[in-house]
């Protein structure tokens, strides 16, 4: 669990508080954040119940590595989002980025036909640049992040369809590609590649939110930019890092649901941003920046892919399902801000 | 605001391209711009042909169909379609655009036909001819349809995916979209076929994902996971049909589960080649574009229109599938 209390010790100084407040501050927000923590997990835990008394099928072991699949994509697209939305900023370009990152592993792959760890590296790569543009437009130009992840995210999408020639790319040239996401990793259990890749992720981007310059100042900026920016921290350039490594993740993304429909399809992942999103903000972390964890979004992408996945089995027609998800979000948020207000008076 | 830039880039280039051609053609062409080419006597009348899509190789075979129409019948087309089949603003402001270049007539899909029709209702005052082609637009405007006949094409899948489970068991469909004209025929023909032809046979389950491929592979599996009695699953499109052979290939049930699909690309040859897939439906997207443009041209001079112009579809499976007949009619 180190992971959870990460924002906690970083939460910044820079405000002129005494020492013995903020000592206080601090063990009131390590307080907090690991009861929103308990508290997604707890609903999470419900979720699954319920589902399993409605019905014992969705319980078996090959439909919750299922669920765990389906986490995967959004999941590594909450885990970059995270750390731009703690930053106080928002990124749309996820979605069809991940397109344009697919698409670069099949360019990599079945077009130069080069083995299979630089198609990997190509789409990781395609993310990072990705992420560096956005970052660059929004720290050195001050484009506010809305815009110009909004128009990445249509320069992304156009690319993707001008780079594959429209058409899905196939990796008929590189058999093991799929295995990547779908082989199993572990004799005897069923759960696949692509979740311990997830999982993987995960865990690298809590090291680096909780022990990292990076994510110490994602929290700062976050928090307070001014006040970050006056205690001599080159806000800018600490900016353009943040949605890099954002990036990267958009881009592991990429490549994995490239291995798993073992094609490149340009067209998709428009919307894929707003669940990636609805998983950060499920996972307690606050568009208003500065207040966020890894772990949470974890938690929050595992909301999201077991109630459309409960919702299916138990046959909720596909609407009410919106609905659902929709609603969940609304109460995650209001819970949020309602405990905020507590610990704020 | 997508759609502004995107129309405005697309208006510029084509007013661009249209520039290049007056330069080029010099007295030939005194009316090269496409608004103007409708009423300038003697030029090639402009056809202006809003699809559903763009990027889909469904698509670029019905622009195929359409550009050979064109060349035969001396007209000249623009072909244009939203990014997803979603996007029904966007399309609307395509539609919005072709009519401000007064076209001699227009070739309209409609991914929304009550959002359309006041712009229909524009057109029909100008005198301006709709032909409705693939899904077709729900309204009495358009002179014809060029269209598959969706609830015929899903009643020939439900036939075979009854013969491969002895027209008795669970099925389940997952479909692409339960408001568009094309989502609901094809579910709806299924559905119909079975209640009359197979009582035996029971509809578990119906999910929504928009043919997008992950999408429909995690219902398809949900689905399974909740039914473990299912015999076949029927996807009504290719990314829906891709997700149902994503699941069964995922979960190693080749052969114990029947699949049938809609429309064709290259994941769903190699699925019936391979056999995880028993075959599946294709229309005739170039002839729905040739036909199109061929009823457009009757239109502009006066020529009755059939109101419904069928363009077919065939049943293809492993055995059928490299065949003269079948073969011009997939893409990869």
């Amino acid at each position: 669990m180190s992971l959870v209390d990460s924002p906690a010790p970083h939460k910044p100084g820079l405000e002129p508080t005494s020492e013995t407040t903020a000592r206080k501050g601090n063990i009131s927000v390590r307080l907090r954040s690991s009861l929103q923590q308990l508290l997604a997990f707890g609903s999470l835990i419900v979720l699954v119940i319920f589902f399993g008394i409605m019905n014992s099928r969705f319980l078996l072991p090959t439909n919750l590595s299922d669920i765990l699949l389906s986490t995967v994509v959004i999941g590594l697209l909450a885990l970059g989002a995270t750390f731009v939305i703690i930053t106080g900023g928002i990124d749309l370009s996820v979605g069809t980025g991940m397109s344009l990152c697919s698409v670069m592993t099949g360019v990599v792959l079945s077009y130069l036909g080069l083995p299979l760890w630089m198609g990997v590296v190509g789409g990781i790569l395609m993310g990072t640049v990705i992420g560096a543009i956005n970052g660059f437009f929004i720290s050195f130009l001050r484009i506010p992040p809305f815009i110009a992840t909004l128009a990445m995210m249509l320069v992304a999408q156009g690319m993707a369809l001008v780079v594959s020639g429209t058409k899905p790319i196939y990796f008929t040239s590189t058999p093991g590609f799929s295995n990547l996401a779908l082989g199993k990793p572990i004799v005897g259990l069923v759960v696949p590649n692509a979740v311990f890749i997830f999982f993987a992720a995960a865990i690298l981007a809590g090291i680096v939110m909780s022990k990292t310059l990076i994510g110490r100042y994602t929290f700062s900026i976050g928090s307070n930019e001014e006040a970050t920016a006056l205690s001599g921290i080159n806000v800018r350039s600490w900016k353009l890092w943040i949605y890099t490594v954002a990036g990267a993740f958009t881009g592991l993304a990429g490549v994995i649901i490239a291995a798993r429909l073992n094609s490149a399809q340009p067209g998709q992942g428009l919307g894929y941003e707003l669940q990636a999103i609805a998983a950060v903000v499920i996972g307690g972390t606050s568009l208003a920046g500065g207040k966020g964890s890894i772990v949470g979004t974890v938690i929050g992408a595992l909301i999201m892919s077991v109630l459309t996945n409960g919702l299916r089995i138990i046959s909720v027609p596909q609407e009410w399902q919106n609905v659902a998800i929709g609603v969940v979000i609304l109460v995650a948020v209001y819970l949020d801000m309602l405990r905020r207000k507590e610990t704020a008076q | 605001m997508s759609k502004s830039i995107y129309n405005r880039r697309s208006f510029l280039t084509l007013t661009g391209v249209a520039l290049g051609a007056v330069a080029i053609a010099g007295c030939d062409t005194p009316a090269a711009a496409p608004g103007a080419a409708a009423t300038a006597p003697g030029a090639k009348p402009y056809i202006a042909i809003v699809s559903k899509g763009f990027q889909h190789q469904f698509w670029q075979a019905v622009k195929q169909g359409a550009e050979k129409a064109a060349a035969e019948f001396n007209v000249t087309i623009t072909f244009e379609g939203p990014n997803t089949e979603a996007d029904v603003d966007q399309q609307i402001q395509m539609l919005t655009t072709a009519l401000g270049k007064n076209p001699a007539a227009i070739g309209f899909a409609a991914l929304d036909s009550k959002a359309a029709t006041p712009l229909l209702e524009q057109a029909k005052s100008k005198n301006i001819p709709i032909i409705a082609f693939d899904s077709g637009v729900d309204s009495d405007i358009p002179v014809g349809t060029a269209s598959t006949d969706n609830k015929a094409a899903a009643g020939e899948a439900a036939k075979h995916l009854a013969g491969l489970i002895g027209n008795e068991g669970s099925i389940a469909i997952i479909c692409h979209d339960q408001t568009s004209k094309s989502g609901v025929d094809r579910r709806d023909g299924f559905k119909d076929w079975i209640a009359a032809n197979a009582p035996k046979i029971k509809i578990v389950d119906i999910q929504y994902a928009g043919g997008d491929q992950l999408k429909s592979t995690d219902a398809a599996k949900a689905i399974i996971a909740a039914h473990p009695e299912l015999k076949g699953m029927y996807g009504t499109n290719e990314g829906s049909a891709i997700g149902v052979v994503n699941a069964v290939n995922e979960l190693g049930l080749k052969d114990k589960l029947a699949i049938v699909g809609f429309d064709s690309g290259k994941a769903q040859l190699d699925a019936i080649r391979g056999g995880v897939m028993a075959g599946a439906i294709t229309q005739n997207p170039v002839g729905i574009g040739y036909e199109t443009v061929k009823a457009a041209v009757a239109a502009i001079n006066k020529q009755p229109v059939k109101k419904v112009i069928n363009t077919g579809f065939y049943w293809y499976d492993a055995k059928n599938i490299d065949s003269e007949q079948i073969k011009p009619n997939l893409y990869q």
